[in-house]
């Protein structure tokens, strides 16, 4: 039944000096999943990211992985998961996170298809690198889907105005050069990952990988547009908190981003 | 000559195979290591040092064997390029020197690597001892037990080993991991793959550093009368010996056979896809989830194969085939009965496919010679419970 685009969404937000929170959420962890996703739309999310299993996640740490194979376990596809999206409506815009394989096997006109009929209008393929874009970049936007890049530490400049002048929907800010996963202190790779994006035009800068905690939520929001909340929130769901721990949680970090 | 085998494509494109997909914080890792190698591969006092270090320590160059027994018994001329006799038993070490080296050349102190069987972990902590780096394998915990002296060689060699409990705990989940951390970092770490797959620049040097097989092999038949063979075959895990053994024929007229593991044969059974940053032939189900592969043999389990080999399939100028387990233990026993030869069990992979096709595919009094990529000492245990019908 829908959900609002992306790229306008967000830009509007921004505009109006709001920050924006992206939590993840892992498809088909449980039967729960959607109850999940509406959750931390109402304790204050701008957008969901969620996530699609795959078998080998390369850039996810043990949290995701092992979210990702019980959703596996559980029977999860991608088409299972845009049908069950596609019967709910959603107040902010949704953003797929996957790996390349999962898109490229259904072929990429069918997914971005069938994503963009379930209300998805952005997506965070990472191990797609800049190099590897073309294909996947031009089917998406037609279809409306907004093709999401990172900027990792290790970008040089060359690479990360190149990837800042691609991105859309928002720019996705690499904090620590790692997995996912929660940590307990963050580091000055943060501030200098932003400083370097903050050197070219791009549509919002939203920064996620290691963010664990309210306090490191605000750290991020006092330099960047956006924040994104993967782990900590997945290991929530894995522990059995449920619908109404994971909207606690996120009221947690729209408070401390807010503050 | 044909550019067959050659530099690859832009972006490491091997056809439409290969290519880097990567995540971002990788991409600049694979540059710098793209750069560093194609400088170092042209700089003769590089190639000198390697070829040295081959040479005064690695037991370079390896012989050819003429077969007696059992190439009268199939009715062919057998070879056998002997990488068994190379230092730590295997063809790994030609890669391992050379990205030892390399890793020093960049200023980075520290190598990881994946292993299945333990043959590529033992000749990483082989070659980091021997050029004082540090170590660190990532072994899947099923292959740690599979293989559990090969851990311990590790150790004594003065590496870490990291058992691997995530995904289905082999070769496929060590390789994951390994990425993992090198992510994290890979500002004084070399990540030493050991096969020719992965993300560009990968396939492409460990082909290289493994090209000297061939090399010596191609040079060494003529000083059997033979100008060139009418085969090359060659065991395929990801590819890395038999890539080696092929780049030396390439140009001539030889069918080129690389013979995978019936329960991990990613050319004949699998589909194209992407999986540690390469675009090959793989093993995954209808949703593109990748698939667990399974043999007798810890080092041919990866579910996909290096992407040069899904190129030379889809041209046509390489043959892949299969050997179940069976047939690779009833090998393992004829060659080493009759030539004093007791192979890895992932090289009796090719032994079996030669053994069941003499006289077949194979035509009587053809000329063949098979990569006789590493010793079969780690598996003896192993084969022995098999034989006794222990496992
Ligand atoms: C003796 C031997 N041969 C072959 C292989 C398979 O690797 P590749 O296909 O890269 O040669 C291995 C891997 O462990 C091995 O130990």
């Amino acid at each position: 039944m829908g959900a609002p685009n992306l790229s306008p969404t967000f830009e509007s937000l921004t505009s109006q000096n709001h920050t924006l929170l992206i939590p993840y959420v892992m498809a088909g962890v449980d039967d729960a999943w959607i109850d999940v996703v509406h959750a931390v739309i109402a304790a204050g999310a701008d957008a969901v990211e969620i996530g699609l299993p795959f078998s080998d996640p390369i850039i996810d740490g043990p949290t995701i992985q092992e979210a990702g194979v019980r959703s596996l376990e559980r029977g999860t596809t991608a088409q299972s998961v845009l049908a069950q999206l596609q019967r709910d409506e959603f107040a902010v815009p949704l953003v797929v996170m996957t790996y390349y394989n999962v898109i490229a096997h259904l072929g990429h006109e069918r997914f971005a298809g069938e994503a963009k009929q379930a209300g998805i209008t952005g997506a965070i393929v990472p191990d797609l690198s800049l190099e590897e874009l073309d294909g996947w970049e031009r089917v998406a936007e037609d279809a409306g889907i907004d093709p999401v890049l990172l900027v990792a530490p290790s970008s040089s400049p060359e690479r990360t105005k190149k990837i800042c002048a691609r991105s859309r929907g928002f720019l996705y800010g690499v904090a620590r050069m790692g997995v996912t996963g929660e940590r307990s202190s963050m580091t000055d790779e943060l501030e200098a990952v932003v400083a370097k994006i903050r050197a070219f035009p791009s549509p919002p800068v939203c920064v996620g990988i290691g963010v664990s905690t309210p306090e490191q939520a605000k750290r991020v929001a006092d330099i960047a547009d956006g924040v994104i909340v993967g782990s900590a929130l997945v290991r929530r769901v894995l522990d059995g908190e449920g619908p109404d721990g994971a909207g606690a949680f996120v009221s947690s970090l729209r408070n401390a981003i807010d503050a | 000559m044909s550019n067959i085998m050659g530099t690859p494509g832009l972006d490491g494109r091997f056809g439409s195979f290969g290519g880097r997909f990567v995540p971002e914080p990788l991409v600049p890792a694979c540059q710098e290591l793209e750069a560093a190698f194609a400088d170092a591969w042209s700089d003769e006092s590089f190639i000198a040092e390697y070829r040295r270090i081959l040479r005064e320590y690695g037991g370079r160059p390896t012989p050819l064997t003429k077969c007696g027994r059992l190439s009268e018994e199939l009715g062919i001329e057998l070879y056998l390029k002997r990488e068994d006799l190379a230092h730590t038993g295997s063809h790994k070490i030609n890669n391992v020197i050379g990205q030892a080296l390399l890793t020093k050349r960049m200023g980075k102190r520290r190598m990881i690597a994946e292993t299945g069987a333990g043959q590529h972990g033992v000749a990483s902590a082989t070659a980091a001892a021997l050029l004082g780096l540090e170590c660190v394998v990532f072994m899947g915990e099923v292959d740690t037990k599979r293989q559990e002296l090969n851990v311990f060689r590790m150790e004594l060699l003065g590496a870490e080993v990291r058992p691997v409990t995530s995904g289905s705990r082999t070769l496929k989940d060590a390789v994951n991991e390994a990425m993992r951390t090198w992510v994290s970092e890979v500002a004084d770490t070399h990540y030493c793959l050991g096969s020719v797959m992965g993300p560009h620049p990968f396939p492409w040097m460990v082909r290289e550093f493994q090209r000297i097989i061939g090399e010596e092999a191609s040079s060494q038949i003529h000083d059997f009368g033979i100008d060139e063979p009418d085969f090359v075959v060659a065991c395929v895990g990801g590819g890395s010996n038999a890539a080696g053994l092929f780049s030396g024929f390439v140009d001539s007229d030889a069918v080129l056979v690389g013979v995978e593991a019936a329960g991990g044969a990613a050319i004949s059974s699998g589909t194209p896809g992407v999986l540690h940053g390469m675009r090959s032939q793989l093993i995954q189900d209808d949703e593109g989830q990748i698939t667990e592969a399974h043999s007798i043999s810890a080092g041919l389990d990866y579910p996909g194969i290096g992407p040069e080999h899904a190129h030379l399939a889809e041209i046509g100028r390489a043959r892949y085939e299969q050997a179940g387990d069976d047939e690779v233990v009833d090998a393992l026993q004829r060659l080493a009965s009759r030539e004093g030869i007791i192979p890895a069990l992932e090289t009796a992979h090719a032994v079996a496919w030669v053994i069941r096709e003499a006289g077949g595919e194979i035509p009587l009094g053809s000329k063949v010679v098979l990569n006789l990529s590493g010793r079969g000492d780690k598996d003896v245990a192993q084969v022995r419970a098999i034989l006794r019908g222990d496992s």
